[in-house]
């Protein structure tokens, strides 16, 4: 038995249910975020550590043998994408408890968030494509719910479009589910992956790798399936944008990843331009909608787009080094992405907007705040030595070795716009003075996120900063070894026997069932 | 019997975007459940259908005589549908706070958070 790959789910959900236990006890909820993030870090280490030191972990739920029952695996990409989850976890539980009035807490944003991390964890290592469905959709009632958390007219509007769409990919997800099912008779991603390799009908599974990139890319908020992102991301509390830019697009990215290297990785020569060009679009469309914007975080949701860009280029490529890339660039994201959030938090906090012509002069008041945004702005423009530009680096190299030059020349001017929408942000809130018709609303500020204006509790609010920028800068300088880490996954995704042998391999199935039945015979 | 259920199913599917595509946000949550209930159909006819042969193994016997039904599919369909019925639920109280708030049963009136 291998709890440490069960853990990572199941520690979320036991949190989410103690705080739903304590539900009118504030100060345990919050003690519970903490400590439960906190956990669930040491469990996703363990797991990266076990995965490093076996190549695959597996376990059987039930003992059921692979292909019958339901499959919990991970591979390298599953192990670092869970420590991600679980650092943005514990970075972001810190950064409410001063961000997150009692008015949302007492609305269950702790519980919520346990299941948006336990639904994330496990879409990660599930190794069955119906468990996947699940656990997407677990993930999407909790977002869902702390979308709309405070109720407020634009949450509201931009709900109804997040919902509608993310529903329609679901149903396009479990319509391919079906169909699959209904081709090789099994939901086991290992065996559909060596069934669908053979399968009679080759046209068919072009289908149905179709209609996996259409729901996962909508999921992914890839061009041209992106409009709910930029229509929803800016209106919840800042904790919860923050979250979700950080997590829940790169899930969709990571399933996007999963199924096209493991399942249909013989229908590339159909998938792979639509993915490679889809990738090019999202990339200058999301660029060029951050330009047109001058407010901070529908910037920052646009700069998601653009990212997801890159993260697919990385997969269309379809080399190892290139694979290594993209997870690069997804790892870089998830850090910096959620740190602009946060710093929007605070700026927000300061000075009361979101709009970028009403704010100013933070560079003189707030110099390490400063300092942070520097970091992680120019890491995520791409800038050396921060993390982006690494991640950058290797799919451009790789773009140039695969002889996609149009593309490639693409990411690089993306990266240049990218500059431009960071320091136009950098220029209007840290460098121009105060506007003089800026009074600080301390009225609004109340109202609208029913946060205070408590100068103590802000140094909640700067540790998780602090600590994302000096991840985001240390990534960079230590890009030799991640990088290691990267080439190991890149090397497993595209050679998925691996992954198949661990998941239907006998001498794994056989010890569990061992283990498995005396514990059974003991419980009556 | 596949070929009516596959002609059922493409009408719900048609029905479901029709639905969707209208102004009226309770057409589009009536859009939304037609199109769970046909992609939970569309699982249960892809899998096969058999009928009168329930998976029953009798007393003696180490396997089913025969072909039964493929009881994965019915579970899968089973869980989808409490998936659904959650995830509806959340809609419709989403459209009537929506309908509360903005004071208009029209997408149209809804583009203030839009770029």
């Amino acid at each position: 038995m291998r709890p440490e790959v069960a853990l990572p789910i199941l520690l979320p959900l036991l949190s989410g249910a103690i705080s739903l236990l304590f539900w009118r006890s504030r100060p345990m909820q919050r003690f519970t975020a903490v400590a439960g993030n906190l956990a669930l870090l040491g469990v996703a280490l363990w797991l990266l550590v076990a995965v490093k030191l076996d190549g695959y972990v597996v376990i059987q739920m039930g003992g059921w043998q692979a292909p019958y029952g339901i499959t919990l695996v991970a591979d390298m990409l599953s192990a670092v994408m869970v420590v991600m989850t679980a650092i943005i976890g514990l970075t972001l539980s810190i950064y409410s408890l001063a961000s997150t009035g009692p008015g949302h807490e007492r609305f269950g944003f702790y519980p919520l968030m346990h299941l948006l991390l336990a639904g994330v964890a496990g879409a990660f290592l599930t190794g069955d494509v119906f468990n996947l469905y699940v656990w997407f959709e677990v993930m999407l009632v909790a977002s869902f719910a702390l979308l709309i958390l405070g109720g407020e007219k634009a949450q509201m509007e931009g709900a109804i479009k997040y919902v509608t769409l993310n529903l329609l990919a679901s149903v396009i997800f479990l319509s391919a589910v079906g169909l699959l099912y209904g081709m090789v008779g099994t939901l086991n991603m290992a065996d559909a992956a060596q069934r669908l390799a053979v399968a009679e009908h080759q046209g068919m599974v072009e289908v149905l790798a179709v209609m996996f990139m259409v729901a996962f890319g909508i999921k992914a908020a890839a061009f041209p399936l992106f409009f709910w992102l930029p229509a929803s991301y800016h209106t919840p509390p800042v904790a919860v944008s923050a979250l979700f830019a950080g997590l829940l697009t790169k899930v969709g990215v990571y399933a996007l990843f999963r199924v096209f290297t493991l399942l249909f990785d013989q229908t590339l020569g159909y998938t792979q331009d639509i993915l490679l060009w889809g990738a090019a679009l999202t990339m200058v469309t999301g660029v060029l909608g951050a330009a047109a914007q001058f407010e901070f975080r529908r910037i920052l949701s646009f700069h998601i787009v653009s990212q997801i860009g890159y993260m697919i280029l990385g997969l269309a490529l379809y080399t190892p080094l290139a694979i290594a890339g993209g997870i690069f660039a997804v790892v870089h994201n998830i850090v910096v992405k959620t740190n602009l959030f946060l710093i929007s938090g605070i700026t927000r906090r300061l000075q009361g907007t979101y709009e970028l012509k009403k704010m100013g002069g933070l560079y003189r008041e707030r110099p390490w705040l400063a300092v942070a945004f520097f970091l992680s702005a120019f890491a995520l423009a791409g800038v050396p030595p921060l993390s982006g530009f690494f991640a950058k680096f290797v799919i451009v190299r790789a773009g140039i070795e695969a002889e996609a030059y149009v593309v490639t020349a693409v990411a690089l001017l993306v990266g240049l716009l990218t500059l431009y929408s960071m320091v136009k942000i950098w220029n209007e809130v840290f460098w121009k003075t105060l506007p003089e018709d800026n009074l600080v609303p301390a009225e609004e500020v109340l109202v609208g996120d029913d946060s205070r204006m408590v100068p103590p509790s802000l140094w909640l609010m700067y540790l998780p900063v602090a600590l994302l920028a000096l991840f985001a800068l240390l990534m960079g300088i230590f890009a030799e070894p991640l990088m290691a880490m990267m080439n190991q996954i890149g090397d497993q995704l595209m050679h998925p026997q691996g992954y198949i042998d661990a998941v239907l391999g006998a001498e794994v199935g056989v010890e569990d069932v061992l283990i498995e039945a005396p514990e059974q015979e003991e419980t009556p | 019997m596949e070929p009516v259920m596959a002609v059922a199913i493409g009408m719900l599917y048609a029905a479901a975007i029709f639905l969707m595509l209208r102004r009226s946000i309770v057409k589009l949550v009536i859009g939304l459940m037609l199109l769970s209930n046909a992609a939970n159909l569309l699982i249960f006819t892809s899998a096969g259908m058999i009928r009168g042969a329930p998976p029953l193994i009798p007393e003696g016997l180490p396997a089913p005589p025969g072909a039964v039904a493929d009881p994965l599919p019915q579970a899968v369909v089973l869980t989808a549908i409490v998936i659904a019925f959650g995830v509806l639920a959340f809609a419709v109280v989403l459209i009537r706070r929506a309908y509360e708030i903005v004071k208009a049963d029209d997408l149209d009136k809804m583009k203030e958070t839009d770029t």
